[in-house]
C-alpha cells in the first residue's frame, strides 16, 4: 500500500504509480497489483483509483461525444466526415434528415460544410456514426474553427463550463465546444474574434497551469479594454495561422434552412462534461421567449429541411 | 570529419579510449523533447557526435488501407540517413541497411506501445539521422521512445538502448564511429525500462559466450542511465512550460483540480 507520486506530478510511461489496493483506470496500467502509467501525463488520485490526464494526444472517438466535423464525402445515404484524429466518421441521412429526403443528399449537406454532432456508436469494429438528432446539432455556417488538442478540451470548458461560460458572456460570442478539440467560434467583428482565439490558445499553452480561469478573465478585461481604446480602426482583418473559416459562408436561396439557429448552436457548449441530469448552463441565460424559439426551432429543424 | 585513417591504437596504453573515455564510459548525451513543431511528437538526441532527430505523427488514419491490422495499430518506423550525415556522401536511395534499421527498431519499440488501443490505425515513426558517428540504430531507439512519450501514445514503459563492442580484446559500452569500424565487434541492444525484458539484440563479430553476457550486463547498466536521463528529458519538457507562468504555484487549492475531476467524470462515463 504506497502511493509514489506527488499530487499532480507529470508522471512519464512506465513510472510506477501506487502498489498495493489501488486501481489503474485511464492512463495507467496494472501488473502484479501495481499500477503504472501508461502516458506522459499529470498524476492523479481519487479515493483508490488512480489515474494520467495525458498532456497531448489525438481524438479517440466515445459514445455520447459532441464532436464538429467537416464533410469529406457523399456516398449515397452518407457523409463521410472529418472529425479529426485516426477514424473517419460516417452520417446515415435517415439520422440527419426527416423523410422523405432527396436522393441526391449533397443538397443538404455537401462536401466541406462544418457539422456539430453527436456520436452514438462507436467500437474496435465499426464505427464511428454520428447523428444530428439532438439540441444545437446541425450545420455551422458562418463563424469560424478552431483547432485545439483534444486533451485540453476538458480546461476549455472548464468546471460546469466556468471557463466557456466566462469568455462567451466577457466577448459576447457565440461559441460551440466540441470534445474533438474543434472550437467553432462566431464573434461581431474580426478584433473580438481574434480576442477569442487568443484566449483559447492560451488556455491550451497552459492548461497545465492553476488558477487559469482567473487570468484568462484578466487577460480577456485587459484586453478588452485596450481594444475600446483604440475602437475607430477595428477592419483589419487578420488570419490565424490554425483558425479557417467553413468553406461554405451562407447557402444558396434554394437550399434548405441550415438545421442550426443562433440560438440552439449557443447551447451545446458544456454539454457532454457535464453529468446528464444537470441543466445546461447556457440555458438559463436564455429570456424566456428565446427559450421558447430555440424549443421550436429543433422540433422545426428536420422538417424544414424536407420541405424546401 | 577528415580522411579517415585507422587509428594506431583504439585503447591507449593507459587503458582510454581514442576520446579518452574509460571502457565502461559513455559518451554525453544529450535529450530534448518536443524538437519539432509541426509533429505530433519528437525528440532529438545527441550522442558524442550523433544527431538524431525523431518525429512521430499519429495514431492516425492508415494509408495505404491494405495494410490496416484490425486488432491493433500499425507501427510505421522509418530510419533514414542524412545524405551529409557521413564522411562520404551517402546515397539517398533508401538502402537496405537503412530498411532492415527500420524493422529492428520498430521489432523494438513495439513491445512497449498499447497499438491495440488504436485498432486500424497507424503510428508513424520518422527517424532521421543529422551526423551519424556510431551507435545510430540505439540513439535512434532512445529517442522515438521520448518522441512517442511526447505524441502522447499510451505505453507500458520507455525503451533505452545501447551498443557494448570489442576491441583489442576489452568490451567497451557505447561505440564510437572508429571503434566501431576497427573494431572486433559491437552488440546492440534495448531493453524496457520497468521490466528489462530485451526487445533488440544483435551481434556483429564473434565473442565468447563469457564476453557475450559481460556486454549484456554492461550493456544493461548503461541502459538503466539512459532510462533516468530520459524520463528526466520528459519531465524537463513538461515542467518547463509550466514554470512559465507557475509562480503563483503556492496556493495549491485552485480550480486546476476540479478541472481535472471533470475530465474524470467525463472519462469513467467511457469505460
Amino acid at each position: 500500500m504506497a502511493v509514489y507520486f506527488k499530487k499532480r506530478e507529470v508522471v512519464v510511461p512506465g513510472e510506477l504509480l501506487a502498489e498495493g489496493r489501488y486501481r489503474s483506470s485511464m492512463g495507467t496500467y496494472d501488473e502484479d497489483g501495481k499500477v503504472y502509467s501508461a502516458l506522459l501525463g499529470i498524476a492523479e488520485l481519487r479515493g483508490n483509483t488512480v489515474k494520467v490526464v495525458p498532456l497531448e494526444g489525438v481524438y479517440i472517438p466515445s459514445e455520447g461525444d459532441l464532436v464538429i466535423g467537416t464533410i469529406t464525402r457523399v456516398a449515397g445515404n452518407n457523409w463521410k466526415v472529418d472529425i479529426t484524429g485516426p477514424y473517419g466518421a460516417s452520417l446515415h441521412a435517415n439520422n440527419a434528415l426527416r423523410r422523405p429526403y432527396d436522393d441526391d443528399i449533397s443538397r443538404y449537406f455537401d462536401i466541406g460544410d462544418v457539422i456539430a454532432a453527436e456520436i452514438t456508436a462507436f467500437d474496435r469494429n465499426s464505427g464511428p456514426f454520428l447523428t444530428l438528432k439532438g439540441r444545437g446539432l446541425g450545420l455551422l455556417s458562418e463563424g469560424m474553427l478552431l483547432d485545439l488538442s483534444p486533451a485540453k478540451i476538458p480546461r476549455v470548458i472548464g468546471r460546469s463550463g466556468s471557463m466557456i461560460n466566462m469568455i462567451k458572456d466577457k466577448l459576447r460570442i457565440e461559441a460551440v465546444v466540441a470534445q474533438n478539440g474543434r472550437i467553432w467560434i462566431r464573434a461581431p467583428d474580426t478584433p473580438t474574434l481574434n480576442l477569442a482565439i487568443k484566449a483559447f490558445k492560451m488556455i491550451e499553452a497552459q492548461a497545465h497551469t492553476s488558477k487559469l480561469t482567473e487570468r484568462i478573465g484578466a487577460m480577456l478585461d485587459q484586453e478588452m479594454a485596450d481594444m475600446k481604446e483604440k475602437a475607430p480602426k477595428t477592419t483589419e482583418i487578420e488570419s490565424e495561422e490554425e483558425a479557417r473559416a467553413p468553406v461554405k459562408a451562407e447557402p444558396p436561396e434554394e437550399e434548405p434552412e441550415p438545421l442550426v439557429e443562433e440560438e440552439s448552436a449557443e447551447d451545446v457548449i458544456t454539454a457532454p462534461t457535464e453529468e446528464p441530469a444537470e441543466p445546461k448552463a447556457s440555458d438559463e441565460e436564455l429570456a424566456p421567449a428565446e427559450e421558447a424559439e430555440v424549443a421550436k426551432d429543433n422540433d422545426n429543424t428536420t422538417e424544414e429541411v424536407t420541405e424546401e | 570529419m577528415s580522411p579517415e585513417t585507422k587509428p594506431d591504437f583504439l585503447i591507449n596504453p593507459e587503458g582510454l579510449r581514442i576520446d579518452g573515455r574509460r571502457t565502461d564510459e559513455m559518451r554525453p548525451i544529450e535529450l530534448k523533447v518536443g524538437a519539432l513543431k509541426q509533429a505530433d511528437g519528437s525528440a532529438s538526441i545527441r550522442q558524442g557526435n550523433t544527431y538524431i532527430l525523431a518525429a512521430v505523427y499519429g495514431p492516425r488514419e492508415l494509408h495505404p488501407r491494405h495494410l490496416t491490422i484490425n486488432d491493433r495499430a500499425y507501427l510505421r518506423c522509418v530510419y533514414r540517413m542524412a545524405t551529409f550525415s557521413v564522411p562520404d556522401r551517402k546515397r539517398p536511395a533508401p538502402s537496405r541497411r537503412e530498411r532492415e534499421i527500420s524493422m529492428v527498431i520498430a521489432n523494438a519499440l513495439k513491445p512497449a506501445l498499447f497499438l491495440e488501443d488504436y485498432p486500424r490505425a497507424v503510428v508513424d515513426v520518422f527517424i532521421q539521422v543529422i551526423q551519424a558517428d556510431g551507435g545510430t540504430r540505439c540513439a535512434a531507439i532512445n529517442a522515438a521512445s521520448l518522441a512517442l512519450a511526447d505524441a502522447g501514445i499510451p505505453m507500458r514503459t520507455l525503451v533505452p538502448a545501447v551498443a557494448v563492442g570489442k576491441a583489442e580484446g576489452k568490451l567497451l559500452v557505447d561505440l564510437g564511429d572508429e571503434e566501431d569500424k576497427y573494431g572486433g565487434g559491437d552488440v546492440p541492444m534495448a531493453m524496457l525500462g520497468t521490466t528489462g525484458e530485451i526487445t533488440l539484440l544483435q551481434q556483429d563479430g564473434s565473442f565468447a559466450k563469457e564476453e557475450l553476457v559481460e556486454a549484456m550486463g554492461m550493456g544493461v547498466t548503461a541502459m538503466k542511465y539512459i532510462l533516468e536521463l530520459q524520463k528526466e528529458a520528459l519531465k524537463r519538457a513538461y515542467t518547463k512550460k509550466g514554470a512559465i507562468e507557475g509562480e503563483d504555484d503556492e496556493e495549491y487549492e485552485d480550480d486546476m483540480e476540479t478541472d481535472l475531476g471533470e475530465a474524470e467524470i467525463a472519462g469513467e462515463e467511457d469505460e
